[in-house]
């Protein structure tokens, strides 16, 4: 079974001479246990797309499931609750609240689905031990880098231990290097048997970590590929 | 989430700190102007609360508040002693002479005359006396905000002499009698000393004070009174209620006070709305990951109202101690005497600006609850 399985997407924004098709009837599938990475110029239709996989937007027409749970079959309600349940997001710019300690950030699913706020923040201030910032679980996000931010978003969306991990353009407010660490990061402690990662970019100097490359333009998916096959064109 | 609303809202001190200063401002502000409006009205009928012995005045027919007086002929005494259900009617004059003092000090002064008899009407709370020493010749009670300003800088003492009309009369009491709206001295004397305060008219009644028989209630010897006599009699709080709506009809008082109170809850409204609708568009795309994480519109709008509600309790809190050590200082300033705090005004304006806070986080709320959580990936 399929983490995502998204049959015929289609999705228009505006109205009459303004409307704008930016979905074409996509197809797009990621695997448990693998990195699938959606890539392709901007304005193509990826953000689009994730906001679709992830139950944020709703889609004009075709169908999506995740890991068989097709999103129309569920209540506005049950969408939300099976995102909080399942789902965890690492954003481009973060999007910490400044106003909580890193740990705090990271424990944010664990506040949203009720758990006691000294367990949540322990086993938060626990997952960024795991991915090398728990000396900074205590920091307020304005004092952390631009990497160790992208750490504690990083732990934010493991800390629930969702079952699809999206990722929107994870790197792209990141140096080679630092951007290179939390991919790594992701790779290890994202990818799992029974997860699934979706990861949008445009940095073509992660594509490594990729088992498969879905590439998209003008709203389809052109041809999709293992980076293997990426790199040797390089 | 309560945790998270809470120091997202702390977190940013410089706006907390602005939202509570406007909702303290505004709150002390309202809670400030109201009190201080219904205690100046209140003076309006304090002359006639202070007279604690009777239940009913009757008075000219056309009289509108205790400052306007039309003599009584003295036969109207007689009348009203008359009335079934009177247990018993005493005259009084009120007039305003001008007291001078040995020292050159002058005021124009509100003289009561006691029926000599039984001196009903005498203030009850003395600070300096008593009110008996009434009966001594030349003798008038005077009260203290009076005595400060016919001898000011000087201790209360008693013995002083002031002459009111060329008559030397010396003071046996100081009392701490309720401030007059007009703020003259007020000054207690018997009946047929009074008269001789003021020039002679051919009729000084000004007054009538009864009292109902058992079994009789002052609204209802109030109107037997009027319907057997043809004059205008009230109970004490019906006289205390006219007296307050001429001053609120003929005097510019509640518009002034008005423009204030409206602009406090403007001031209120745009500041604290305007403050609310930055904080939480600065945090929109905070809110946006918050939604798209998997927080529901139910728990959003609980945490926004849980923002409201701390800003108000806070606010209204420091903006109630402030409006509370203003009333508690008050008392020391000898205008300001007998103004307190009413109660119904700290509770009305503390729920009004909970209205206000409401309406103020309202637009920022629509903004949270419309915000599409997709637009986080943008």
């Amino acid at each position: 079974m399929n983490a995502v399985d998204c049959q015929k997407i289609e999705k228009s924004f505006g109205q009459g001479e303004t409307q704008t098709k930016v979905l074409r009837g996509i197809d797009f599938t990621a695997a448990q246990g693998e990195m699938t990475f959606l890539v392709g110029p901007s304005g193509c239709g990826k953000t689009t797309l994730i906001s679709i996989i992830a139950g944020l937007l709703g889609s004009d027409s075709g169908s999506v499931s995740l890991f068989g749970e097709s999103l129309s079959s569920l209540s506005a309600r049950d969408q939300i609750l099976f995102r909080r349940r399942h789902l965890g997001f690492v954003f481009q710019q973060y999007n910490l609240l400044p106003a909580l300690t890193a740990a705090e950030n990271a424990a944010v699913p664990l506040f949203a689905a009720g758990m006691n706020r000294k367990l949540a923040v322990k086993k938060a201030t626990d997952l960024l031990g795991a991915l090398g910032i728990g000396h900074r679980a205590d920091a307020s996000p304005r004092l952390l880098s631009g990497g160790q931010q992208q750490r504690v978003a990083l732990a934010r969306a493991l800390v629930h231990e969702p079952r699809l991990i999206i990722c929107d353009e994870p790197t792209a407010a990141l140096d080679h290097k630092s951007g290179e660490s939390v991919m790594e990061l992701l790779s290890s402690s994202a990818v799992h048997p029974d997860r699934a990662v979706v990861v949008v970019t445009h940095d073509n100097r992660v594509f490594h970590f990729a088992h498969r490359i879905a590439h998209m333009d003008d709203g389809v998916i052109t041809h999709t590929e293992s980076p293997t096959t990426q790199l040797s064109h390089h | 989430m309560t945790y998270v609303a809470f120091r997202m809202l702390i977190g940013d001190r410089a706006k907390y700190i602005g939202l509570l200063f406007a909702v303290a401002f505004s709150t002390f502000l309202l809670q400030n102007q109201t009190s201080i409006f219904s205690n100046l009205m209140k003076r309006a009928g304090n002359q006639i609360r202070d007279v604690t012995d009777a239940d009913v005045w009757v008075m000219a027919p056309k009289t509108s508040y205790f400052d306007q007086t039309k003599a009584l002929h003295e036969t109207d005494l007689q009348k009203v002693r008359g009335v079934p259900g009177v247990d018993f009617a005493v005259r009084i004059f009120k007039g305003l002479p001008i007291a001078n003092t040995p020292n050159g000090q002058f005021a124009a002064c509100s003289v009561l005359g006691l029926d000599d008899a039984t001196l009903l009407g005498a203030p009850r709370n003395m600070i300096q006396g008593d009110w008996q020493d009434l009966w001594q010749p030349n003798s008038v009670i005077i009260d203290k905000a009076g005595y400060m300003l016919l001898f000011p800088g000087e201790k209360l003492k008693l013995g002083r002499e002031l002459e009111l009309n060329d008559q030397l009369v010396k003071i046996v009491g100081i009392s701490d009698a309720l401030p007059a709206f007009t703020t003259f001295p007020l000054i207690h004397a018997r009946f047929t000393e009074a008269l001789n305060f003021q020039g002679r008219q051919r009729q000084q009644l000004s007054f009538v004070l009864a009292r109902p028989s058992k079994g009789v209630s002052p609204e209802e010897l109030a109107l037997r009174i009027s319907q057997t006599t043809g004059l205008k009699a009230l109970t004490t709080a019906q006289f205390q209620w006219a007296s307050v709506s001429y001053y609120l009809k003929n005097t510019g008082i509640p518009v002034n006070f008005g423009i204030t109170v409206v602009v406090s809850i403007i001031v209120g409204l745009v500041v604290s709305g305007q403050t609310f609708y930055l904080f939480i568009l600065e945090n929109l795309k905070q809110f946006g990951a918050l939604k798209a994480i998997g927080v529901t519109n139910g728990t959003m709008l609980g945490m926004v109202l849980f923002q409201s509600f701390l800003v108000w309790f806070i606010g209204v809190g420091f903006g109630t101690a402030l409006s509370a050590t203003f009333f508690n200082i008050s008392p020391f300033v000898i205008a300001l005497r007998h103004f307190i705090l009413f109660w119904e005004s700290a509770v009305g304006v503390a729920a009004f600006m909970l209205l206000v806070i409401a309406l103020a986080s309202s637009a920022g709320l629509i903004r949270v609850i419309r915000l599409q959580p997709a637009e986080v990936f943008r």
